[in-house]
């Protein structure tokens, strides 16, 4: 980012924010904290609510209860156009008459500044998008990558403190869209803006945020970091929508500090990681991913055992589906090594081992 | 393969036969295309033709020959006709002046016109814009309910009009039983009432094709805009209105050319004193007997419409190009 374009980003706060539309509840009092700086995402099915949550955060949705908070000022009853947040459209909504730097200008003469004043100020943003050349074409010439710039560069000129961005990359084909992540996530870094980040896809979450809300029907189920959503998910729903799953019933046996012993189907006993907020329940469901264990050639010793039914292969990785002794399926994904060919017989007798920490139990 | 393929590969006197055969196949069938598509214009021309073009030939024709005292015209050339349009000649001392009071009901047409396209515009703009924000299972019956009036006969709704404004009529009535006059304001037969009148029956042709415009908008730009600190104001004219411009400029046509040429309105509210150029014409060939008179104002109308029509679309283009 060129020196003249130092932004800096406002933490947001939802306090117990709710909102109700007639008898359909689209977000349930939520709260959440997204601090200064951070590129948070907030990611879930369609009608799941994330949109809801981002238009009360820009403006054009005031909460049915609670409060928003951008930089510690309340929001309620200031309207979008005197908030400093810049939302960036699911269809991008570029002005499809103003040539490219009237249209990242148009924030800037909304607020009175002179011609050649914007025109100075579009060129840089046009420069820092790498647009430079394309700036007296309409947004109907350019292509799907080149628009989705400028509404980046739209969005920029007016030096938001927060970026909302509603799932601006999902019209875009796979290459683009890698590069259009790789291009937001630098902008952030440079600006220091915070970025919150509307998304169903849960590759593009994992892959930008520092942090992630996982929501469904109205809720948010777990905030935290790729890493713990993706390795220590706390509920059937977050384990299911991000990355694939083994589930399994398990009783547990004894619990200390956050490890818990458990009995499985198998009756083989195992340590697994507990969720906060749940003690004491008996029977759960556990979550095992399909990385995070590996086959054994010998059933006796592992901790899971069954008939390998089928191997898929796909190139980095080999997928093996086992059927286990208790009936369900397990899939065990490993990695595809040089001159490590395992061989295993479709049909055959076989185990499971689980890695440490393999096994999370999960709330519901 | 195509005629050309099978020609160049031929070697034989055979094959470019067969090929010069196909390809005169070929043109005759799109010969027989361009024949039938020709033929459904037809029904189109002929009613085109009989009811427009030639009835205007006439009108033409007619504009340069001599009136009949009696109504009808005398088949001798004669621009006496277009003279009187713009001159007139005193009774008395045969001196030629311009014709005052033609110019001033052409010129007051014009103003009406205008006013009137002005008028439904301040008012039908926000209206059709209410129809387009509406759900969409709601447009459909405020569509409806702007198209009512068009149930009723002009000349019943014109004297509705009438009604509402004259010397005891409603408003008037409720003014001074409000105690805020005392005594009834003039308002029927007088431009104010055929303005009153025009943009009344004239509403729905503008709120249709600005709703047409509008029902397109994507909102979503309008919230762009407020989203990057515009006010509504700066929403409106940088961003709606130059969308909407399609339907600005229907619309302002679909007021403007009946404006021109009305003649119920201003016959009823205006009270014959009013008069614009469609009573003129009217007058011409009915009392004053003098059809080419009639006819040449009739055409006047008409270059007015194109001159003005030409000259609106010209202007509203030309700042497209600023930015296209």
């Amino acid at each position: 980012m060129r020196a003249a374009t130092a932004m800096r980003g406002k933490d947001v706060v939802l306090d117990g924010v709710s909102m109700v539309f007639g008898d359909f509840t689209a977000v349930h009092p939520t709260d959440l904290e997204i601090k200064a700086g951070e590129f948070f995402s907030i990611l879930g099915p369609s009608g799941c609510g994330k949109t809801t949550i981002l238009r009360m955060i820009s403006g054009f949705l005031e909460p049915t209860t609670g409060r928003v908070l951008i930089g510690g000022d309340d929001m309620a009853g200031i309207g979008p156009n005197r908030r400093p947040t810049a939302l960036i459209f699911q269809n991008l909504a570029l002005f499809p008459l103003m040539p490219v730097w009237e249209n990242v200008a148009f924030g800037l003469e909304a607020r009175g500044v002179g011609k050649k004043q914007r025109r100075e100020r579009a060129m840089e943003l046009i420069d820092m998008v790498a647009l430079r050349g394309q700036e007296e074409k309409l947004p109907g010439d350019l292509s799907g990558g080149q628009r989705q710039r400028v509404a980046i560069a739209r969005a920029l000129a007016v030096e938001p403190a927060v970026l909302l961005l509603d799932e601006p990359l999902s019209a875009l084909d796979l290459k683009l869209r890698k590069e259009m992540q790789i291009e937001l996530k630098r902008l952030q870094h440079e600006t220091g803006i915070t970025f919150i980040f509307v998304t169903h896809d849960q590759e593009e979450a994992l892959t930008m945020s520092d942090r992630i809300a996982v929501m469904n029907n109205g809720r948010i189920l777990q905030v935290g970091s790729p890493r713990e959503i993706y390795d220590h998910p706390s509920e059937r729903f977050v384990a299911n929508f991000i990355g694939d799953t083994n589930l399994m019933e398990a009783e547990i046996i004894s619990v200390s500090n956050g490890t818990a012993r458990l009995r499985l189907p198998s009756g083989t006993e195992t340590d697994a990681d507990m969720p906060e907020g749940l003690d004491d329940a008996k029977k759960v469901t556990v979550v095992v991913r399909p990385e995070h264990a590996r086959l054994a050639a010998d059933a006796g010793e592992a901790t899971l055992s069954g008939t390998l039914e089928n191997i898929v292969y796909f190139g980095t990785d080999t997928h093996y589906h086992v059927r286990l002794d208790a009936g369900e399926l397990f899939t065990i994904r490993a990695q595809n090594l040089r001159g490590r060919d395992e061989t295993h017989e479709s049909g055959s007798r076989i185990g499971i081992h689980l890695g440490d920490r393999a096994v999370q139990v999960l709330k519901d | 393969m195509t005629a050309s393929d099978a020609t160049a590969r031929s070697g034989t006197s055979a094959d470019a036969e067969a090929a010069g055969s196909y390809r005169s196949l070929v043109e005759d069938a799109q010969r027989r295309e361009i024949r039938n598509k020709r033929l459904l214009a037809t029904p189109a021309l002929v009613v085109l033709f009989f009811a427009a073009s030639g009835p205007l030939l006439i009108v033409l024709l007619y504009s340069f020959l001599a009136p009949d005292p009696y109504g009808g015209v005398e088949w001798e050339f004669s621009t006496q006709g277009w003279f009187k349009v713009f001159f007139q000649v005193d009774i008395f001392d045969d001196t030629v002046s311009l014709a005052d009071a033609h110019l001033s009901i052409l010129w007051r047409s014009v103003q009406l016109s205008f006013l009137t396209t002005l008028l439904t515009f301040v008012f039908g703009f926000p209206t059709a814009y209410f129809i387009a924000t509406r759900p969409v299972k709601y447009r459909e019956l405020w569509l409806f309910l702007i198209t009512i009036p068009f149930w009723t006969n002009l000349l019943i709704r014109t004297f509705a009009i009438m009604e509402v404004i004259r010397a005891e009529g409603l408003i008037n009535q409720a003014l001074i039983a409000l105690d805020i006059i005392e005594e009834p304001i003039q308002m029927l037969y007088t431009d104010f009432a055929i303005l009153i009148g025009m943009a009344y029956v004239y509403l729905p042709l503008m709120v249709l094709p600005l709703y047409a415009s509008m029902e397109k908008l994507d909102f979503r730009l309008v919230e762009a805009a407020y989203d990057l600190y515009a006010t509504r104001f700066q929403a409106l004219r940088r961003v709606i209105v130059p969308l909407v411009k399609p339907g600005i400029i229907a619309g302002s046509i679909l007021v403007f050319i009946p404006s021109l040429g009305a003649y119920v309105t201003p016959r009823v509210l205006g009270g014959g004193k009013k008069m614009m150029l469609g009573n003129l014409i009217e007058l011409q060939f009915g009392q004053g007997r003098n059809w080419p008179l009639g006819a040449a104002l009739s055409i006047t109308l008409l270059i007015i419409v194109m001159v003005a029509l030409i000259a609106y679309v010209r202007n509203t283009t030309k700042s497209d190009v600023r930015h296209g």
